[in-house]
């Protein structure tokens, strides 16, 4: 060794592999204005497509007439119902098993549905055409009140499920109901109830909200008629769940349908689903042979596609007088909307709903969930989070206040006497979940240090003394909450869609000098995979990350993948490259072995390469094992060095967190002030932890805007009064508090690298901390739980209704 | 629909162009121009991801028609890069904090802090909070946002920038 001789930290850091703050390499282009989103791809001859929709949430459609539409200059075709019928695709299967009116087949479920697509040779004459389309309408009664859903007189809302007894889960007992789903033992729970010292029972809502991603969904579909081949270019962020979808409603060979999701502007389970749009589109193409695109507008989006949310979760914990959980029941409203197309793996109606017995070690549990049909726009996806998990996470961290309340105890006190403990894991949950590893007690406890929870909770207590003296009109709370996310689907014995198992792929290819290519069934939406997904391959197989292109995204090139959504990328699609790159080291060994002249078993990895045990000098580099590859290899192997793989996960991962939420109100106005956010975040192994924080952050202000005020409401005749970004709360940096961010370590042990998903977690995570904030800032003026969002009007409603007016 | 003939300038190239008296700035630097970094969001000049700089201004090209900007002087983000092809101060800035994740509001957001460095070159945090209120970025949580303008000013300005503690 020489001066000149690397070091060993200098060859680890120079591969840039997992623990270190790589910066992204996706930023060239999108710093430059040089990104590649679909509404930036322009074909020849292509046309523009856009809907008419429905003004009601409820009508008959008497007629469509589409003359005068038809005069308006550029425009081409309009498309209604009548036509998709002819190709059977006036209806399509949604991910629930339910069906779904592609356009309006005899009558509207909810405002904005697509009524008829027109198709012209610009996106203005598109509008021109949609102003001149005639719809006469015949209004019918509507059902917005998820708690009237199913009286007795409700409107029928799906005639064509009529004399339908049961659906895809199971039996409905009223014709605005679509699953009952039922969980754990329900005979247990009730005698933990009888016998238990203290219950609580709150109706806890999580309001309609919507994933909103600044890039609408949208796409461009291209019917190539000579060789009978559909190309789509989408924001999706499961390209080949589209693909197969298409296959399958289309009756086009899948090997002829060609689906690209190029850069994507955010997902957030928007871009999940299947939306009529996409459907309209390639019937477009097919009937005009040209190609057609359809960009949603902000307002279409935030009132037609996917809405998240909508569960009204009825909670009761039993618990015995010192504070210890004895049973969970929870009962779930679950408002699905006009059609059920929650996109959740196939057999789990309420996602993973049943996470929510939470960190908690609940001896019993019971839960059923309800879905209703009702006049909204369909959807039910997972706005940041795993399948209805978030849902779960604030229903039991609510929850669990409201136990600490009426025990008189410190919130904290309460979980940390609760939690499952460190040496419970591998953990089986009361409602079926194994919880592959967790330290919970060291994470609530380094958050309490760092955040001087003791001091915080005294200076609460000088606060509200001030404000019974009247010295103030502020009031502080102190919002608490340890969340377990459940991600990673997902396992092939319990998770598919469509009947397609949720495993997920890579595909390593490496060239003779020492680079190569990874192609992952996955789609980054922001998250950095073509960053994070080659500092995997460097650790794993020495070949720096910058030598390493990472592809998503094409359907014809990548292997098969389900996608990302519900922090499932790192949890399977990590693991596939962690394996496709031990089987390429696999082989790199024995080439090695072959040119340094030794046994296979003689040979030690080392940061880079492989080294003789006992006899450091002699090396061989993985550089150079990639030359070999393809001119050495040992007699019989075959040459080249590439790999596969398609991991199927033996359960799920658990991340989890301690996050605190530190903020005043004046009761006067309503209006809050976030002191201080910290957030704890365990996601096992970090691969990157600039972009780890970066996610957490984002996914904290995505829960700060949930939980303050970001709702998909509507008035009682069913127009949605939130449709844009006036009334749709979405924080600028002016309302974004500063974000504190922290971690512990606890990794996963079935996963080849450790690592757990974490883009979720701090939503999960977030919302309840907010709302635990302000609910216990009220607590001492004798409320018990008030109703998210918490905007300034609520919050000063709060004040008045607890009489703080009064004096 | 009769069309108008709009000239401007865009990226210190003079550009001409046929347009429709309703084409939005933005349609027109987009479709008619190719310049495809400029994005669109909302249509309701809430999100600024359609920000440009118009005479000294930072603008939503969403809601200016082009016809409005005939004569003007335009800057995207295809021409924020330095003289020598090299990152600006910003777009450097972006890349070092981790600015960015999915790269959709990028564009308008650099356009619109570069104009505020301009107007106020060593902006406080809150200022350049307030700043960059126009823009809208649902994935970062603007906390390294506001880095990577401080990154930048510090670098415009010769200051060695030191990232502010957690």
């Amino acid at each position: 060794m020489n001066d000149l001789t690397p070091t060993r930290e200098q060859r680890t850091a120079a591969l840039e592999g997992m623990g270190c703050k790589r910066k992204r390499v996706e930023d060239a282009r999108f710093t430059q204005g040089k990104g590649n989103y679909v509404d930036d791809l322009k074909l020849p001859g292509m046309l523009h497509g856009d809907f008419v929709r429905s003004p009601h949430a409820h009508a008959r459609v008497k007629s469509i007439n589409s003359e005068e539409a038809l005069k308006v200059p550029g425009v081409l075709a309009v498309i209604t119902a009548e036509t998709l019928k002819t190709v059977n695709l006036a209806w399509m299967p949604t991910l629930a098993g339910d069906v779904q009116m592609v356009l309006a087949d005899g009558k509207v479920l909810f405002q904005n549905q697509e009524v008829a697509f027109v198709v012209a040779t610009d996106r203005y004459a598109a509008d021109d055409g949609i102003n001149k389309v005639v719809v006469e309408y015949e209004p019918l009664p509507v059902v917005i009140d998820p708690f009237k859903a199913m009286d007795k007189d409700a409107p029928v809302l799906r005639e064509d499920l009529a004399g339908k007894t049961s659906g895809a889960h199971g039996p409905r007992k009223h014709h605005n109901h679509i699953f009952e789903w039922t969980v754990g033992d329900k005979d247990l729970t009730d005698a933990a109830f009888r016998k238990a010292d203290v219950t609580i029972k709150e109706m806890i809502s999580y309001h309609r909200t919507h994933p909103s991603p600044l890039e609408t969904c949208q796409c461009v579909c291209s019917f190539d008629k000579i060789r009978g081949e559909l190309s789509i270019w989408g924001t999706f962020q499961a390209p080949h769940v589209i693909r197969t979808v298409v296959a399958l409603i289309a009756k086009i060979p899948e090997q002829k349908i060609h689906v690209i999701s190029p850069d994507v502007g955010g997902g957030f389970g928007n871009k999940v689903g299947a939306y009529p749009g996409y459907i309209c589109a390639a019937v477009a193409s097919i009937v005009t042979g040209k190609p057609v695109k359809w960009v949603e507008d902000r307002i279409e989006n935030l009132t037609a596609t996917s809405f998240a949310r909508d569960y009204h979760m009825t909670t009761e914990i039993a618990a015995t007088k010192d504070g210890k959980v004895t049973g969970l029941r929870v009962h779930v409203l679950a408002d699905h909307g006009a059609f059920d197309a929650c996109a959740d793996p196939s057999k789990w109606p309420a996602g993973f709903f049943n996470i929510v017995t939470g960190s908690y070690d609940f001896p019993t549990a019971h839960l059923s969930v309800d879905g209703i049909y009702t006049n909204k726009a369909p959807g039910g996806v997972a706005y940041r989070c795993s399948f209805r998990v978030t849902e779960a996470a604030y229903c039991i961290e609510r929850g669990m206040d409201i136990l600490a309340q009426k025990l008189g105890m410190d919130p904290a006190e309460l979980r940390l006497k609760n939690f499952i403990r460190k040496e419970q894991f591998p953990y089986h949950s009361a409602l079926g979940w194994e919880y592959d590893s967790g330290d919970y007690h060291t994470a609530m406890k380094k958050m309490m240090e760092t955040v001087d929870y003791a001091g915080l909770r005294k200076e609460q207590a000088a606060q509200r003394a001030a404000f019974k003296r009247g010295e103030t009109r502020e009031i502080m709370g102190l919002g608490v909450s340890f969340f377990t996310e459940i991600v990673g689907a997902g396992p092939s014995k319990n998770c598919d869609i469509l009947g397609i198992a949720m495993f997920d792929s890579c595909e390593i290819r490496l060239h003779p000098t020492g680079a190569g290519i990874a192609r992952v069934g996955t789609k980054s939406t922001g998250q950095g995979h073509e960053t994070t997904w080659a500092q995997i391959i460097a650790t794993e197989i020495g070949i720096p990350a910058d030598n390493i292109m990472v592809e998503e995204g094409n359907t014809d090139t990548a292997p098969y993948g389900l996608g990302t959504y519900g922090s499932r990328s790192t949890p399977v699609a990590g693991a596939a490259i962690a394996m496709a790159s031990r089987k390429i080291k696999a082989k790199a060994q024995m080439i090695a072995a072959y040119k340094l002249e030794v046994h296979e078993d003689d040979l030690e990895w080392d940061i880079d390469g492989f080294r003789v045990k006992g006899l450091p000098e002699k090396t061989m580099s993985m550089k150079d094992i990639c030359w070999a590859a393809y001119n050495s290899v040992p007699p019989g192997m075959e040459p080249g060095l590439e790999a596969v793989s398609y991991y199927d996960p033996p359960n799920m991962t658990y991340p989890f967190g301690a996050y605190i939420c530190v903020m005043n109100i004046d009761v006067d106005t309503g209006v809050y002030k976030i002191r201080r956010f910290y957030a704890l975040d365990d996601c096992g192994t970090r691969i990157n932890p600039m972009i780890i924080e970066g996610q957490v952050h984002g996914g904290l202000t995505e829960a700060f805007a949930i939980a303050m005020g970001q709702e998909i409401r509507y008035d009682p005749e069913g127009n949605v009064v939130t449709g844009s970004f006036m009334d749709f709360f979405m924080p600028t940096a002016v309302e974004t508090p500063h974000w504190e961010t922290d971690f512990t370590v606890t990794p996963s042990p079935h996963h080849p690298i450790g690592a757990k998903g974490v883009g979720e977690s701090p939503n999960v995570g977030g919302v309840p901390a907010f709302s635990n904030a302000v609910n216990d800032a009220f607590s001492f003026l004798g409320s018990t739980h008030i109703q998210m969002p918490h905007d300034y009007w609520r919050n000063w409603k709060a004040a008045k209704s607890l009489g703080v007016f009064a004096a | 629909m009769a069309k108008t003939h709009v000239t401007m300038k865009v990226n210190g190239a003079e550009v001409e162009g046929l347009v429709e008296p309703r084409t939005l700035l933005v349609h027109f630097i987009r479709e008619n121009l190719l310049l495809t970094g400029t994005h669109i969001g909302c249509e309701t000049t809430h999100c600024g991801a359609c920000t440009v700089d118009l005479d000294g201004m930072s603008v939503k090209s969403c809601t200016v028609f082009a016809v409005q900007a005939e004569g003007s002087e335009i800057t995207t983000i295809e021409g924020v890069a330095n003289a020598d092809g090299s990152l600006s101060a910003l777009q450097e800035g972006f890349r070092m904090m981790h600015g960015l994740q999915c790269g959709f509001c990028t564009p308008g957001m650099i356009l619109r802090a570069q104009r505020l460095l301009q107007e106020n070159p060593r902006p406080s945090e809150e200022e350049i909070r307030m700043g960059i209120s126009g823009n809208i970025c649902r994935c970062t949580g603007y906390q390294n946002i506001v880095k990577a303008i401080q990154y930048a000013a510090d670098k415009i300005n010769g200051v060695e920038f030191k990232e502010a503690a957690e």
